[in-house]
């Protein structure tokens, strides 16, 4: 492939998807009718003192079927910022590829970041892009979440199928199991918890979301697979460690115990 | 009538060379040390925001030298054929020798079927996994790459600052030893050259997926004061 080379009026920028369709790279979206393919479920972000936190059970299923049990559905998009995703998981998948180079992109053809608003709103146009496709079945439905370094705050976004975006004040949860996960942090949430007390509202979250929806998955302490947890605060991005994790279900799992 | 002078070929190709190395003689040079962890570039550049210096992908780093908006224009084009080349096969798939190639292309057409050749040098920069794993590739402006090791120089005067550089370069530099040595190789014995007039990056193998670093001035300031 020769090294694309525009003439000034004709220059595409820093729009990484308009380089794409330039050089025929793009493809249609093909009625996919009534195939099953596997859809990612349950994420939930919330803001804190210091920044945002996120998380996202690891289940994937194909109708009845578990189809795996170790995705990503919460994923860094840049250094302060990330992108939970519930819905269809290969459009999904692909969204997530093409925001997280499209920010890297901008970042190195202009030689500064793209602010988290303009963030927010290029995932809005991606979330659009993907309509067609959305009437076919495979919605994708992502939440956006980051560190807002204009206004030193925690920032969170969600969208609809149509690519509408809504800032969400406190806290936002998506997928199947979102009414579980999203009451349980409701009623926990506090503007002013600390770190761990975020990451453990976010993981009791999931835990009941996991324990009323067949789709959530919980943690899984027989392969050692445990949500996925990140916070997003000055310092950028940090994913709580897995053993951290297990700390904080065993917990969650004593209370439970002791109900 | 007037008639077309014949002017032969050589001269033709001198007289482009002549006018391209001027314009590049005319900005100030810059220097990419090899030191134990990667590979620092040092730009004389007393500009804040017009970088000579640039990342383009995850191993990889351009310098230019020359004509700003020519080697810009060409910094960009190298961001996009990387990127997309990542997008269609794999981040692993994206090389400076294959770069390289491309913009050796790029300059070599133009300095033959143009008006006027690019008055610029470029470096494309790369850093693999091991210790000794690095490809620095000189492309000048008529398209003619060299594969260079342990340093490489670009801009007027490159004859010089290499003689001081082959001086203090030795292997296993540390990063704060090859900033010194390129700065010293850039300034002469009359003119020595402080962290406000120089642009400092590195590509180091320890700083994760993306190897470019930019030091800020204070970064420099305290590796220059020792």
């Amino acid at each position: 492939m020769a090294m694309p080379f525009f003439t000034p009026g004709d220059d595409p920028g820093s729009n990484f998807p308009e380089l794409l369709r330039r050089t025929g790279l793009t493809s249609d979206v093909v009625n996919v009718g009534d195939l099953l393919v596997p859809h990612a479920t349950t994420c939930v972000a919330m803001r804190y003192i210091d920044g945002v936190v996120m998380a996202g059970d690891r289940r994937a299923t194909s109708g009845n079927l578990i189809s795996h049990r170790g995705m990503e559905k919460v994923v860094q998009a840049d250094h302060f910022s990330g992108v939970a995703i519930a819905g269809a998981a290969g459009p999904a998948m692909e969204m997530i590829k093409l925001f997280q180079l499209q920010l890297e992109h901008y970042e190195k053809v202009e030689g500064s970041f793209l602010s988290l608003e303009g963030k927010a709103n290029q995932l809005s146009m991606m979330v659009r892009g993907n309509l067609p496709a959305a009437m076919q079945g495979m919605v994708v439905v992502p939440i956006f979440a980051g560190f807002d370094l204009r206004r030193r705050t925690g920032r969170l976004f969600t969208y609809d199928v149509t690519g509408g975006r809504y800032e969400e004040q406190d806290y936002v949860a998506t997928g199947s199991g979102s009414l579980h996960a999203g009451t349980v942090i409701k009623i926990g949430y506090r503007e002013s918890m600390s770190n761990d007390e975020a990451v453990a509202l976010a993981c009791k979250g999931l835990w009941e979301a996991a324990d009323a929806d067949s789709a959530t998955g919980g943690p899984d302490a027989l392969r050692g697979i445990y949500p996925i947890v990140a916070t997003i605060t000055a310092e950028g991005w940090q994913r709580i460690s897995d053993e951290h994790l297990a700390t904080v279900f065993e917990e969650i799992a004593t209370e439970v115990r002791a109900r | 009538m007037t008639m077309p002078y014949y002017v032969a070929p050589e001269q033709v190709m001198k007289d482009r060379a002549d006018y391209a190395r001027k314009g590049i003689a005319r900005g100030r040079a810059m220097v990419a040390v090899h030191y134990s962890d990667g590979v620092a570039l040092v730009a004389e550049n007393p500009s804040n925001t017009l970088r000579k210096i640039s990342e383009i992908y995850d191993r990889i780093a351009f310098a230019g030298v020359g004509k700003y908006n020519e080697f810009d224009q060409l910094r960009v084009a190298g961001v996009r054929a990387a990127d997309l080349k990542g997008y269609q096969y794999s981040r692993d798939d994206v090389d400076a020798r294959g770069l390289a190639n491309q913009y050796a292309q790029i300059l070599g057409q133009v300095f033959t079927h143009e008006m006027k050749p690019m008055e610029v040098e470029i470096l494309v920069a790369e850093v693999g996994y091991g210790a000794d794993d690095y490809q620095l590739f000189h492309i000048l402006y008529d398209g003619t790459v060299m594969d260079e090791r342990r340093f490489s120089v670009l801009g007027g005067d490159a004859e010089a600052i290499a003689g001081r550089l082959n001086e203090s370069y030795t292997e296993e530099l540390t990063l704060a030893a090859a900033v010194t040595a390129g700065t010293a190789a850039l300034g002469t014995a009359d003119r020595s050259l402080a962290a406000d007039d120089l642009e400092v990056a590195i590509l180091s193998r320890s700083n994760g997926r993306r190897c470019f670093k930019r030091l800020t001035d204070t970064d420099v300031a305290r590796i220059l004061a020792g």
